[in-house]
Formats: C-alpha cells, structure tokens, sequence
C-alpha cells in the first residue's frame, strides 16, 4: 500500500468520526466552536502519530500477551508530554479543552490503531497511517465544530458571519452535539450509499 | 446535605453521560437492550467506585508527597487497567454467578473514559475520601440512568420506520440529543438545593 493510499484510507474510507464511530467523547465534548474542536483534533493526531511509530519499532520485541499494557504505557507517556507542552505553551487551549487531554489515554482510536495497524506494518507506514487517521478525525471534529458555531453563535473560527438574532443556542449546549452530530452522519450515509 | 447535593447534582443535573460527555461508546455500543445495559451499569458503578477509592488513595500518599503529580495520567490509567483486571480474577474465584453476568462487560470498563474522567475530576475538585466516593457512586447511577432509559427508546426504536439516511447510527444519536435536552430540564435544581439546604 502506498503511503498516500494510507492517509487516503484514514481521511476518506476508514474515517474515525463518521465512518468507524470511533473516539466519541472528545468529538461530542469539545466542538462547541471550530478552534476547539480543531485544537483536540491537531492535539490527538500529535499523539497518534508519535505512539503509531514508536509502538511499531517496539513490536518486535514486545511479548504478545503484554502488548495492551505496553501500549497503553507508550500512549499515556505521549499524553502526559503532550498535556505538558500544552499546559506551557497554549493555556488558552489548555483551559477550553481540559480534562479531554489527560483522556487522550483513552481514546479508542489511538489504542485500536495501535493494534489494528501499527503492530503489524512497518514503522514509517505506521507513522503515515497516525497522520491519515489524525487528519480524518481532526476533519471531523473541525467539520462538527464548524456547524455548531455557525448556527449557535453565528460565527465561524471566531468570524461573526450570522447576526445574533439567527443564533440557536441549543447547539452550542450539550443536546446539539448528538442532534448535529446525527444528522452530519445522515448526510455522510447519503452520499457513500447513493 | 452536601453530599445529598453531591448525589442529586451528579446523577441529574451533571449527568457524566448527557451533559459531561463522558462514556460515550458503552452509551451508543451496549444499549441496544435492556438487560445487558443493566449488566453494564452494575460492572460500571462497582468498578468506578473502586477506582476513584484507590485513586484517590495513590494520589494522595504516593503522588503529592512525593511530587510526581505529573504522572498522574499514566499511574491512574494503570492502577485502572490492573484493578479491572483484578475484580475480573477475584470475582471469578468467589461468585461465579456475578461473574456470568458481569464478565463480558469488565475488559471493556479499561477504555471507558468515565472512570478515568471520575478519578481525575475528584482530584481537581479537590474532594476529601468520603466526598469522593459519593461523587463517583451517584456518578455511576447517573451513567445508569441514562443508559437503561436509552436502551428503553432504543428497543421502541427498533419498530418504527426510519427514512434511509437516518438508519443506524444517525437516528440513534438524535435520540441521544433529545434525552440530553430532557436532562436539561434539571438544571438549576443543585442551585436550588443549595439555597433550599443553605450552604455556600
């Protein structure tokens, strides 16, 4: 498989938002505007790259009944740099995104990546599959949070685009995740199957 | 009284599910009947309960003494993963009945941001043992409550007639939204028991 056909397949076929249903929480929780929920996405696809190749240069020599706890400390060792470079470099998004970067940990996407493609190719297509896998989700969450902050708060990645009077503020509350979330997966449904 | 607030605000107004976001995938993947969100929503309260005791525990004798705050997530993702592992082995041992109807669940517990989420946020918010305990008991009813009610609409849903688009996975998340705006209706009853009990 070429390395482009990689990412293709993390962005188009095997989305983890819309397609494989994967990492809910945080695609729910933290798109109520575009910035955030970008933000989560860059922030998940910095650790899904790092922990894809060093899980696949590790796969080797680590024993198979204790990969799931190998793994699972290779991704919370990401995670606690990754919040700490946040935490010292961008407060404002540590203190929009929270405690979803601490649960990086467990976000389904990165152990299941982890065990569906990083043990069993190379190092470097791992390290293209955390990118197109990274770049799927971050599209998703960026889509999710676009559409929420355009019809909640009229604007987009902070633009006022719609006068307040055309704001609904119920997708901005937590109910409009689910409602906008479903219909955005509706949508996705329709065109793959038409 | 303050922890009948604890209890009240954790399962209604702040439900972990509905409003916190957290535990999302056992919400969507095991509430497809009822008996087995049951089953999910037992192995869940057991193991959040003891996960937040023992977390708690590490946190304030191993972790603060010592400094080493900063590795907070990886020492509680692991005690987590090991103690599921744990009540897994001992409830094997010592009631196989409960064992038959939990067994399934527990591996998947592991993944369930809920329980890392609870043993976080009593840390932040800086609770005492018992205040803790509380929060993460009523923090798994709630997880419970909204599982077993969606796991009801889902088993209705499972009759009516869907257009095409919405089939699967949409259908069910618009539910999902509107159980979330009927949770809403609870908003502001913790600043109401709050006056009501007169604390701070």
């Amino acid at each position: 498989m070429s390395y482009i056909s990689i990412i293709k397949n993390g962005i188009v076929k095997e989305n983890p938002t819309f397609v494989l249903m994967l990492g809910m929480c945080p695609t729910l929780a933290t798109t109520t505007n575009a910035t955030n929920g970008m933000a989560m996405g860059l922030a998940t696809m910095a650790v899904l790259i790092c922990t894809n190749f060093v899980i696949s240069c590790l796969k080797d020599i680590t024993p198979d009944k204790v990969r799931i706890p190998v793994f699972i400390v290779v991704i919370a060792a990401f995670v606690t740099i990754l919040q700490m470079f946040i935490k010292a470099y961008l407060p404002d998004i540590d203190a929009a995104l929270g405690l979803f970067i601490p649960l990086i940990v467990v976000n389904c996407i990165i152990l299941g990546r982890a065990e569906a493609f990083a043990a069993k190719h190379s190092p470097v297509s791992s390290l293209f599959d955390g990118l197109g896998i990274g770049l799927g989700f971050t599209l998703g969450l960026t889509t999710l949070g676009i559409c929420r902050e355009l019809l909640g708060s009229g604007s987009v990645f902070g633009f006022t685009l719609l006068p307040e009077t055309y704001n609904i503020l119920l997708f901005v509350l937590p109910p409009g995740a689910f409602i906008m979330l479903g219909f955005l997966i509706a949508i996705v449904n329709k065109i793959t199957k038409a | 009284m303050e922890y009948i607030l604890i209890f009240i605000s954790a399962i209604f107004v702040n439900n972990i599910i509905l409003s916190q976001f957290l535990g999302i995938c056992p919400f969507l993947g095991v509430s497809k009947k009822i008996d087995t969100s049951l089953g999910m929503s037992a192995a869940v309260a057991f193991v959040m309960t003891l996960a937040t005791i023992v977390t708690w525990l590490v946190q304030k004798t191993v972790l603060d003494p010592f400094h080493l705050e900063y590795l907070q997530t990886i020492v509680f993702i692991l005690v987590i993963a090991s103690l599921v592992q744990m009540v897994e082995i001992v409830l094997k041992k010592v009631s196989p009945a409960l064992y038959q109807a939990l067994g399934i669940f527990l591996p998947l517990i592991t993944t369930n941001c809920a329980v890392l989420g609870v043993a976080i946020l009593v840390i932040q918010k800086d609770f005492d043992l018992l205040q803790s305990t509380i929060y993460a008991f009523s923090t798994a009813i709630g997880f419970g409550l909204a599982l077993t009610v969606f796991a009801g609409i889902r088993e209705q849903l499972e009759l009516a007639n869907i257009p095409k688009g919405m089939q699967g996975m949409a259908i069910v998340l618009v539910t999902a939204g509107l159980l979330s705006l009927a949770f809403m209706g609870f908003s502001g009853v913790d600043g109401g028991l709050r006056d009501l009990f007169g604390l701070e």
